[in-house]
């Protein structure tokens, strides 16, 4: 059914779909709506035998949910910022616990200064923590996403947390159309969480314990060969959601006229519908440009992306966050991706900490990567003029 | 469009009405804020586009085809008829019509919507008055419509509040379908979008 919702009653509707065990919660802008509407559903008795439990901060909330996914249950949290780096102890926990925790991040920016507006800073923290990551364009992929997510992180060859990201404020406080799934479909989709290993009062186990060096090196490399499992699992659940969804958003990446073009513009999240929206213009103007979305951040879909820029002679990465003293995060995976190939890459850094974005701003940084008139590197775009004191 | 106003008087839930109205008539919507709106008073803005197609831009709008002000106070720091295009025009709560005319120097219907919401409603709050205004003045969306969309929005602040907001809608929705003509003059996209349906 079509409606016009907020982009947090889109995931709240679909994680109640999912049929979640635990929910644990802390409320931290531009999130704290998502689990709002949950914890609404839960008291209009609408969550089954879901158990919703308020937690004293993000802290809490994620152990909460390690104890739970370690019972064998179904678990969900939301959240963004500092909330999200205030759950990384806990989450780089659960990972190498092997604990499929389900997260929406409503990406914000991280302090200092403070801001609770958009950018991509608090997943990217994440990037290293055995956390699958996709990033969405809009409500109804958001929407779509959920059930997947559960179904990939919950997979026997895979078993780790997975981060379903959505632009804070840009996404979650829009209004626009959403077709709402069905308890059915997603029923079909989607079979009860079966745990390999559940940890109950007659059978204990032990999860993330003391590891020496006789045995450390051993459980990271089974994280480390569980995430390169995922990429086909993600594919195969995004080829099957397709199929019986009927709305196909395509694999890790999608690659649009990069066939013939000399120059292949990346984006992900939402400003994707914006940059792809521009290529499209300059393709009608005649120029050799073509368009990748990517979906899937962890793991990086490098091969998917070598193959795909294989004609070009640039690439631009639309970047929303820094890593202090390197090329920003996507930027090192695409140059890793395309390191056999003499390809420029160009790095405009825009719209941190939910600076807005304009269509002509994206324009005309495509515009003089093609004009030849800025050089490869990391630079900043939206930039105003400013004078820095401490130098 | 963009609407501009400040904190509290229900700039955001302008936009959001209107894009679940619309959507009702059968366009595509996209509505959403500038953001951080939490503080009450402070200048507020938020966007609402309407097409045939799905809506795939996420910027601002700099570029208005229309502008709705809830409170006339804001002009004094905002720039409320910034980037607007040839042709636009302005709804705006203001009580005299010619002289914002003057001073904004575009085209502007003017309502006095903090009047009416104290006559309807006892409190300035001044959002579903310029909702009306502008639905009945380019006729985006059927009067019927809109007040279904009201009375479903405001149905969690109980019937009352709902059936009150629903009459005020209707009010302004009337006052601004005379003028409908006068602003189909203007030649603008939203009448022919309207038209083509």
């Amino acid at each position: 059914m079509m409606k016009v919702v907020r982009g947090f009653y889109a995931v709240a509707y679909s994680v109640k779909l999912c049929r979640p065990d635990v929910i644990c919660a802390y409320p931290i802008t531009p999130q704290s709506e998502i689990v709002e509407n949950i914890a609404q559903m839960y008291a209009n008795g609408e969550l089954g035998n879901c158990e919703y439990i308020t937690a004293e901060s993000e802290f809490g909330a994620a152990s909460i949910l390690v104890g739970a996914s370690a019972a064998g249950a179904r678990t969900y949290t939301a959240t963004c910022s500092q909330g999200l780096i205030l759950m990384s102890e806990v989450l780089w926990n659960a990972a190498g616990m092997r604990l499929p925790i389900v997260l929406t991040i409503a990406n914000r920016s991280l302090s200092a200064p403070l801001s609770i507006w958009n950018d991509h800073q608090d997943s990217m923290a994440m990037r290293d923590a055995g956390i699958i990551q996709m990033y969405v364009e809009n409500n109804q992929e958001v929407h779509d996403m959920m059930p997947q997510a559960f179904k990939i992180a919950e997979n026997h060859k895979v078993l780790l947390p997975m981060m379903v990201c959505m632009d804070g404020y840009k996404l979650t406080h829009a209004y626009e159309p959403v077709d709402l799934l069905s308890q059915e479909l997603v029923d079909e989709f989607l079979p009860p969480y079966d745990p390999p290993v559940k940890m109950t009062t007659k059978e204990p186990y032990t999860f993330g314990s003391y590891a020496t060096p006789a045995s450390y090196m051993e459980f990271r490399v089974a994280v480390y060969n569980a995430m390169e499992r995922a990429r086909k699992v993600i594919e195969d659940v995004y080829k099957e959601w397709a199929e019986i969804s009927g709305r196909d958003w395509g694999g890790n990446i999608v690659a649009e006229n990069c066939e013939d073009a000399d120059v292949c513009v990346m984006a992900m999240g939402s400003l994707v519908g914006l940059v792809r929206e521009v290529v499209k213009e300059l393709r009608d103007e005649g120029k050799k440009v073509g368009f990748i979305k990517i979906r899937t951040f962890r793991p990086f879909p490098a091969d998917e992306i070598a193959k795909a820029v294989d004609n070009a002679e640039k690439v631009i990465v639309f970047e929303r966050s820094l890593s202090m003293g390197s090329d920003a995060p996507v930027t090192l995976d695409v140059k890793s991706a395309i390191h056999k190939k003499a390809i420029d890459v160009y790095s405009p850094v825009v719209g941190l900490g939910g600076r807005d974005v304009p269509q002509n701003l994206v324009k005309s940084i495509i515009e003089e990567v093609m004009e030849n008139k800025v050089e490869p590197g990391t630079y900043f775009r939206g930039l105003k003029d400013y004078e820095e004191v401490i130098v | 469009m963009r609407f501009h106003g400040r904190g509290g008087q229900g700039v955001v839930t302008s936009a959001d009405v209107l894009a679940v109205a619309a959507f009702k008539e059968g366009f595509y919507t996209l509505s959403f804020p500038t953001f951080g709106a939490e503080k009450r008073g402070t200048p507020v803005a938020s966007f609402l586009r309407v097409s045939d197609r799905p809506v795939v831009l996420r910027d601002e709008i700099y570029e208005p085809d229309y502008v709705v002000i809830l409170d006339p106070t804001v002009m004094e720091s905002v720039n409320v008829v910034s980037g607007l295009k040839k042709g636009g025009f302005v709804v705006a709560n203001y009580p005299r019509e010619k002289e914002l005319e003057e001073k904004l120097g575009v085209k502007v219907f003017a309502i006095n919507a903090t009047k009416l919401a104290m006559e309807h409603l006892g409190r300035p709050i001044t959002n579903t008055v310029m909702v009306g205004a502008f639905a009945g003045l380019t006729g985006l969306v059927k009067l019927e419509t809109l007040r279904d969309t009201i009375l479903e929005w405001f149905s969690k602040k109980g019937e009352e509040i709902a059936k009150k907001n629903a009459d005020l809608v209707e009010t302004a929705y009337k006052i601004m379908e005379e003028r409908r003509n006068e602003a189909k003059e203007l030649g603008l996209k939203l009448p022919e979008l309207v038209l083509q349906k």
